[in-house]
C-alpha cells in the first residue's frame, strides 16, 4: 500500500482519512454499548427483584469517593478534549500537556477505585464464602464514624427482618458492582496504555492540525468511558440513599 | 482544511454543565420523592451523556452517516431494555425472578 507522509493511499484526502477512522471508532462503541448495555439490564432486573438487598449494599458504598471520583473522570475528559483542541490548531507542547493530565486524572481514578475495593474486601463484601453484610457493622474498624456505623446496624437489621436470604441476594448486588465497576476499570487501563502510546508520539511531534487523526480517535473511547461511569456513579452508588 | 475546530470555551461550558448535574444528582438522591428518585437520576444521566457526545466527542460536528450510527447504538439499546423489560414486567408475580434458596450453602 502506498503512502504520502501520513496519507494512505486508499484515501483522498486526510479529513476523509479522518472520517473514516472516526467511523470506526465509532461502529466499535456501538459494540461496546450494547455490551455493557446487557449489563445494566441484568442489574436493573435483579435490583427489580432484590430491591432490598441491592439498596443496603449501595448505601455501603462511600459517597464521597465515588462523587469525587466522578469528578476526576469528567476533569479527565476535558484535559482530553483540551489536547484534541491543541493538536487541531498545532500547539505541539500542550498537547502533550494535556495527554499526561489525562493519564495522571484516569491513574487518580483507579487509585480511588483500588481503595474502594480494599474496603470491601476488608469489610467482608466481597461475594464467596466470608461474604457477610453483618460483619462490618459488628467489628468497627480504626477510623470509622461509629455513629454512622450504628445506623447501617439498624439498617442490616431491618433488612435481615424483610428479607432472611439478604446475605445471598447482596452477593448478586456486589457481584454486579464488582463486574460493572471492574470491567470499566479494565477499560480505563486499556485507555491508558493508549495514552502512554499518544504521549509518546506527542513528544516526537508527530500531531499536527492536518494530522491528528490517533488523539481524535482515541478521545472519543476515552470519553465513551466517561459516559459508561456517568450512568455507573448514580446507578451503583445513589439508588438507596433517600430512604 | 474545513474540518470544525471546537472551542476551548465551549469545552469549558460543557465541562461546567457536567459538574453542575453531577452536583444535582447527588443532592436529589438525598430527597426522598419515591420512585421518581430513578427517574430523575437516569434523565440527569442522559442529558450528562448527550453532552459529552454532542461535543466532547463531537457528534454535533460530524458527518451525517456518523451521527446515524450513532443513533442506531440508541436505537438498538432502546430495543435490547424495553423488550426484556416489557417481557419482565407482563409476567405474574410468582414467575419472576424466585430468590434461589441457597441460603444453606451459606455461613450463618
Amino acid at each position: 500500500m502506498h503512502r504520502t507522509g501520513e496519507l494512505y493511499g486508499q484515501f483522498e484526502t486526510l479529513e476523509q482519512q479522518k472520517e473514516t477512522a472516526a467511523l470506526g471508532m465509532w461502529v466499535f462503541l456501538v459494540t461496546e454499548v450494547l455490551f455493557f448495555g446487557g449489563m445494566f439490564l441484568t442489574y436493573t432486573i435483579n435490583r427489580r427483584a432484590f430491591s432490598t438487598a441491592f439498596g443496603i449494599g449501595s448505601n455501603t458504598l462511600d459517597i464521597k469517593l465515588g462523587a469525587g471520583n466522578t469528578v476526576v473522570l469528567i476533569m479527565s475528559s476535558l484535559t482530553m478534549a483540551m489536547a484534541v483542541w491543541s493538536a487541531q490548531v498545532g500547539k505541539k507542547k500542550l498537547v502533550s500537556i494535556f495527554l499526561i493530565a489525562t493519564l495522571g486524572l484516569g491513574t487518580v481514578f483507579l487509585g480511588v477505585k483500588a481503595v474502594e475495593y480494599k474496603q470491601k474486601f476488608d469489610h467482608h463484601l466481597v461475594p464467596g464464602r466470608s461474604f457477610d453484610m453483618k460483619y462490618h457493622p459488628a467489628h468497627p474498624m480504626p477510623g470509622d464514624d461509629l455513629e454512622e456505623l450504628d445506623k447501617e446496624k439498624q439498617e442490616v437489621d431491618k433488612a435481615f427482618a424483610v428479607d432472611p436470604d439478604i446475605n445471598a441476594h447482596g452477593q448478586l448486588y456486589f457481584s454486579l458492582y464488582f463486574g460493572m465497576t471492574g470491567l470499566h476499570a479494565l477499560h480505563m487501563i486499556i485507555g491508558a496504555g493508549l495514552l502512554l502510546w499518544l504521549i509518546k508520539a506527542s513528544f516526537a511531534g508527530r500531531f499536527t492540525p492536518q494530522y491528528n487523526t490517533p488523539v481524535e480517535v482515541v478521545g472519543l473511547y476515552w470519553h465513551f468511558v466517561d459516559i459508561v461511569w456517568i450512568y455507573l456513579f448514580p446507578l451503583l452508588y445513589l439508588i438507596d440513599r433517600h430512604r | 482544511m474545513s474540518e470544525h475546530i471546537v472551542s476551548p470555551k465551549i469545552y469549558l461550558v460543557i465541562f461546567a454543565s457536567l459538574m453542575l448535574g453531577t452536583g444535582i444528582t447527588v443532592w436529589a438522591a438525598f430527597r426522598d420523592v419515591g420512585k421518581f428518585n430513578i427517574v430523575i437520576a437516569l434523565v440527569i444521566a442522559t442529558i450528562k451523556a448527550t453532552l459529552v457526545v454532542l461535543f466532547f466527542m463531537h457528534a454535533r460536528y460530524s458527518p451525517r452517516r456518523t451521527q446515524m450510527v450513532i443513533v442506531c447504538s440508541v436505537f438498538w439499546l432502546a430495543i435490547m431494555l424495553a423488550l426484556t423489560l416489557t417481557d419482565y414486567d407482563t409476567r405474574p408475580r410468582d414467575s419472576r425472578l424466585a430468590p434461589p434458596a441457597i441460603s444453606h450453602l451459606l455461613r450463618a
